[in-house]
């Protein structure tokens, strides 16, 4: 199935959780926040949250900035 | 002279918020940080395969800063809300910097969205710091909506033009009950210091800082010139005379 991941079209197995998207895009351990269709997914929820089919997902964390 | 800084309950002794943006490297925003004596530091929320691992949170974290997230980069509301409740999972902080700005030109915000994000934020239980114009009406509707403080511009970000309205922002520190910020714009040293004397509480700046030629120097004299504006704004000046007065006696 596909997603997007922080604005790139990805080929993703059924079932893809969002916490594996968050370590396939070499996220950090701390500092990190994902969003699923512009909704925010609590970390305890990472598990358990499957990607749907054409699901948008955004993993962001904090840079220098302001 | 004990004279904390309280914004929603929480006391700071330094009156310098700094951003972190356009420093060269870590190595030289650490010396700036330290020197500008900095206890709250913002911080921009990206997409992690474009910026990577900066290591600023880290930074912040090992000099004891506080870090506050904004929500640079958003033209709408809804984008604003969402960048600022990514930040709150991220960061583990309900403060937020709230930035809406119209266009890439001016980066001046958009009065309409801000109100409206800010109004969103607060019902949310965020403590909401907005970069606003240097509108006084605008400045009075953020804070009667809940927010913790109301940051003006003194000129649009980055451009280093100091504070370009100096009454109106004196008309926004008259009427506010929360703390207002003068952010973005500053120059050097006598801008800050200028608006410590025109009341207001802080001052949050970064590229004055972080672009200066000598960063960490500048950071000093930023810790200075705020401390000195504030001194004398409590300190009450003299009124302006048109006429000479002699401070000798007479011979």
């Amino acid at each position: 199935m596909k997603a997007q991941v922080n604005g790139t079209a990805r080929d993703l197995a059924d079932g893809t959780s969002v916490a594996a998207v968050v370590s396939l895009v070499g996220a950090p351990a701390s500092g990190v926040a994902v969003a699923l269709d512009g909704a925010v997914v609590p970390r305890a929820l990472w598990d358990k949250t499957i990607v749907p089919d054409g699901g948008v997902v955004e993993v962001l964390t904090a840079v220098q900035g302001g | 002279m004990d004279d904390p800084l309280i914004i929603a309950g929480r006391e700071f002794r330094s009156r310098l918020i700094t951003g972190t943006g356009g420093a060269a490297n870590l190595s030289v925003l650490e010396r700036a940080l330290v020197a500008s004596g900095t206890e709250l530091t913002t911080v921009a929320m990206r997409r992690v395969d474009s910026a990577g691992q900066t290591g600023v949170l880290e930074l912040l974290r090992r000099l004891g800063i506080e870090v506050l997230p904004n929500t640079a980069g958003c033209r709408t509301s809804a984008e604003a809300v969402l960048t600022a409740q990514l930040a709150r999972e991220a960061l583990e902080t309900n403060w937020v910097k709230l930035e809406v700005v119209h266009d890439e030109e001016t980066l001046l915000p958009d009065p309409v969205e801000l109100l409206d994000a800010a109004e969103r934020l607060v019902n949310d239980g965020f403590v909401v710091l907005p970069y606003t114009n240097d509108d006084p009406v605008l400045a009075l509707k953020l804070q009667d909506i809940g927010c913790a403080t109301v940051m003006p511009l003194g000129s649009p970000i980055g451009t280093g033009l100091g504070i370009r309205n100096p009454h109106n922002i004196e008309l926004i520190t008259s009427r506010a009950s929360v703390p207002v910020v003068l952010d973005a714009g500053i120059g050097t040293a006598s801008d800050a210091a200028l608006a410590m004397e025109l009341g207001c509480s802080a001052v949050l700046l970064a590229t004055a800082v972080t672009r200066a030629q000598d960063p960490e120097r500048m950071g000093a004299a930023m810790r200075c010139a705020v401390e000195g504006g504030r001194l004398a704004r409590l300190a009450g000046r003299i009124p302006q005379r048109f006429w000479a007065q002699a401070s000798s006696p007479k011979v």
